[in-house]
């Protein structure tokens, strides 16, 4: 082997021995341990489950032109819905930034060969498409019609689809949750090189840090919760069945404490992206580092105590809603502070309009928007008039789609010079990001009126006072499908035709831009030591540290 | 090996190349344990806040599910996994001092002997007599008359105690099986006074499931009534 040594740096990029070309064949990336080609793994898979996911969605916007629905039948429609929010919610934003992004990154940015447990990431990948398949049966046998939230007693005693199979999936791909956590917490906390010290760490990691602590403390308890009800469908048992004095909201009070904090999950990876997409575009240095660290992880510790602002009519105790309500209201402070750091960091920026920035940017505005409507649902009297309504649809979309999926699309288009050595076609990837602007506000926008105005989620009919606002969501959900396809052609078509991107086309800092692109498969020769603080754009010297 | 080895770093056999040091390499492990077990209470948590909030709401129901177990057997097996976890510290004990091979596997096979007879007692007079006497949800749970409206909710008690000393079972089975593969790593000289740490991080997992019985005997046989007052 060391006679086919070759040394990177000496010879033209692309040309190297990196972590795509050092193996050949099948086997070498079915059984790879290389968190890189991992990363890959779960780039390719989570992409698939991305667009069933997004079919689903196109059905249900296709069928909702007219108020008497133009495509399914009812039952259908059920069963569209809940594919869409299992497929969307389980497989494809949960593992999203971690498993793609977070895999590709965790240990290039704190300079380490891999991370700590290797096998065990790639056994991660492994449960997720176990867990992936189980449902992919459960879909194509006939569905399920529960709602990604599997409330009882209808999940458990009267919906005759699919369910084992759905929350058996989701239970397997949690374990690959816990462990890609595991993987990520032990090896922040013991593979950093020498010099990096915590607070010299890229936000980024922040945020993973915060998301792994989401992923173990909050993923067994959904996944007990759920094999409860599997428990109780096949021995027919009085788990949560009132019948037999079981209680239905405790299955969503243990629902919801991991499935609030899951929210985070999605959207604290993609506020640690785009506080590295920020500097560098704006050739500063961000401001308020300590300032965003520590608000990754208050939103972390928060995210355990608003789970009951779900339940607010469902009959819980007034007393207990009262004080959901405050603490839900406490998240948006660490998440406005976030903002305006992002926000004073641009101020006297010197800014590009590359497409990674076009995200980031596209992330604050629709970020905050999804924040602030948030607020609306998070107060006992409106959440009343808002709850069940498409209100509550389009806030979570602008958290989900338009903050978790905009950061994940911009990191994706930062990094993917890195993670394949080349560049892709830069007018195409700023018009898609324009197009996915665009076509997301038009969809989502619409139901924040149709929410007020009292149009109900979950119904594949509607009254037709309702139907140019839901045509228009449904135009908005065509230019949003096309606006996603554009990346997958131009990206695919870069791997084997773009420019060559050379380690740093962006002028960026941080440990991952120093080695080749691609970079080796152990990362780096030697491993770096850190001297400097993160983020040392030349615009610093105007700023002192916040 | 796919790792190119241009990287002249001193490996042992026991280091992997993502590591730089064994000490290195013995703290991630240490560290990951700990934090399954964060992971692994969560797991049970869920379970003994559903268990905790039922017993609540029907306190009578569950005094009868519990006076369905018998307090001998359950105390037996408490006496028999506290054993096995000294056995277990006793093994490390003797890796970490540098005591002979035998040793070493004496106290690693003694602590599946104590983990098998805990399973032992657990199937064949516990479970197995459940079954007989139809009391296991989902097998034959026949409602006695004796229990009068409480019945639905003895059988959601006795599907507690089967799912919880069910999953607390399973992990012990995984435990013999760390445990077997410890012992086949003990008799190939793997371990040293330099080097026991899967030992000393198997031996976390294996009082982490102690423990868990710990909480499972008194909540599930104990409490609720069978020798407090107004009990029977």
């Amino acid at each position: 082997m060391s006679t086919a040594v070759v040394d990177v740096h000496q010879t033209p990029p692309g040309s190297g021995v990196n972590y795509l070309n050092a193996t050949y064949g099948i086997k070498s990336w079915l059984l790879t341990t290389d968190h890189k080609r991992i990363a890959l793994l779960y780039l390719a898979s989570i992409t698939f489950m991305f667009f069933v996911g997004g079919a689903a969605a196109v059905l249900m916007r296709i069928h909702l032109i007219e108020p008497q629905g133009t495509l399914v039948q009812p039952e259908t429609y059920n069963k569209l819905f809940s594919t869409h929010g299992i497929v969307m919610v389980f497989f494809f934003l949960i593992p999203s930034i971690p498993a793609v992004l977070g895999n590709f990154l965790v240990p290039m940015m704190i300079g380490a060969r891999d991370l700590a447990f290797p096998r065990l990431n790639l056994l991660s990948w492994y449960l997720y498409i176990t867990g992936a398949l189980f449902l992919l049966y459960a879909i194509l046998n006939g569905g399920i019609d529960t709602g990604w939230t599997f409330y009882t007693p209808y999940s458990t005693t009267f919906a005759h689809t699919h369910v084992i199979a759905a929350v058996l999936g989701i239970f397997i791909n949690g374990f690959s949750s816990i462990l890609t956590g595991l993987n990520f917490i032990v090896t922040i906390h013991k593979m950093r090189a020498p010099g990096m010290t915590w607070f010299r760490m890229p936000l980024f990691l922040w945020a993973i840090y915060a998301t792994s602590v989401i992923f173990i403390l909050g993923t067994p308890v959904v996944a007990i919760t759920l094999f409860l009800v599997g428990l109780e469908r096949i021995f027919h048992v009085g788990i949560f069945d009132p019948a037999v004095g079981g209680d239905p909201l405790l299955f969503q009070h243990l629902f919801w404490f991991y499935s609030h904090p899951a929210v985070y999950i999605m959207i604290l990876p993609g506020m640690g992206v785009v506080s590295e997409l920020i500097p560098c575009f704006s050739k500063k240095k961000i401001f308020g580092y300590s300032f965003i660290a520590f608000s990754s992880m208050a939103i972390a510790v928060l995210s355990f105590l608003v789970w009951g602002h779900h339940m607010f009519v469902t009959g819980q105790s007034i007393y207990a809603g009262l004080v959901f309500s405050v603490l839900s209201f406490l998240v948006a402070i660490p998440s406005a502070i976030k903002v305006f750091n992002w926000t004073a960091t641009l101020h006297k920026g010197s800014i590009s309009y590359d497409a990674p920035m076009l995200y980031a940017l596209g992330f604050i505005g629709l970020f905050t928007m999804g924040g602030l409507t948030g607020l609306f649902l998070a107060s006992l009297a409106t959440d009343v008039h808002l709850n069940g309504t498409y209100f509550i649809v389009a806030h979570f979309h602008y958290i989900m789609v338009g903050g978790a999926v905009m950061a994940y699309l911009g990191g994706i288009h930062f990094w993917w010079p890195k993670i394949t050595g080349r560049l892709y076609p830069d007018g195409w990837a700023r018009f898609a990001a324009l197009v996915i602007f665009v076509g997301f506000n038009l969809t989502f926008f619409p139901q924040f009126m149709l929410g007020y105005l009292g149009m109900p989620r979950r119904y594949a009919v509607y009254p037709p006072e309702f139907q140019v606002l839901n045509v228009m969501s449904s135009a908005g959900a065509s230019i949003l499908g096309v606006g996603y396809l554009i990346p997958l052609i131009y990206l695919v078509w870069s791997m084997r035709y773009g420019p060559i991107a050379g380690p740093n086309p962006w002028g960026a800092k941080g440990l991952e831009w120093q080695t080749p692109s691609p970079p080796p498969t152990e990362n780096f020769e030697e491993i770096p030591v850190v001297t400097e603080e993160p983020y040392n754009y030349p615009g610093t010297a105007a700023v002192t540290r916040g | 090996m796919a790792a190119p080895s241009h990287l002249d770093r001193a490996h042992g056999p026991e280091l992997a190349h993502q590591f730089e040091d064994p000490a290195q390499q013995r703290e991630a492990g240490t560290l990951a344990m700990w934090t399954f077990l964060v992971t692994e209470i969560m797991f049970f948590g869920g379970l003994f806040a559903a268990y905790a909030i039922y017993r609540s709401l029907h306190p009578a129901a569950f005094e009868i599910g519990s006076h369905l177990l018998e307090v001998k057997f359950g105390a037996t097996n408490t006496a028999v996994l506290i054993g096995s976890s000294l056995t277990m510290a006793l093994a490390i004990h003797s890796a970490q001092t540098g005591k002979s091979k035998a040793t070493v596997i004496t106290f690693l096979l003694l602590t599946m002997l104590l983990g098998l007879v805990f399973i032992g007692v657990k199937l064949r007079f516990e479970w197995y007599h459940d079954y007989l006497e139809h009391i296991v949800p989902g097998f034959g749970f026949d409602y006695r008359s004796a229990w009068g409206a409480n019945a639905p909710e003895v059988q959601m008690f006795m599907v507690f105690y089967f799912f919880m000393t069910g999953l607390h079972a399973l992990h012990m089975v995984v435990g013999l099986g760390i445990l077997t593969v410890l012992v086949i790593m003990t008799a190939r000289g793997r371990f040293s006074p330099r080097y026991y740490a899967p030992l000393e991080i198997s031996g976390l997992y294996w009082h982490f499931v102690d423990i868990i019985w710990i909480y499972l005997f008194p909540l599930l046989y104990l409490i609720g009534g069978r020798y407090s007052t107004g009990g029977h």
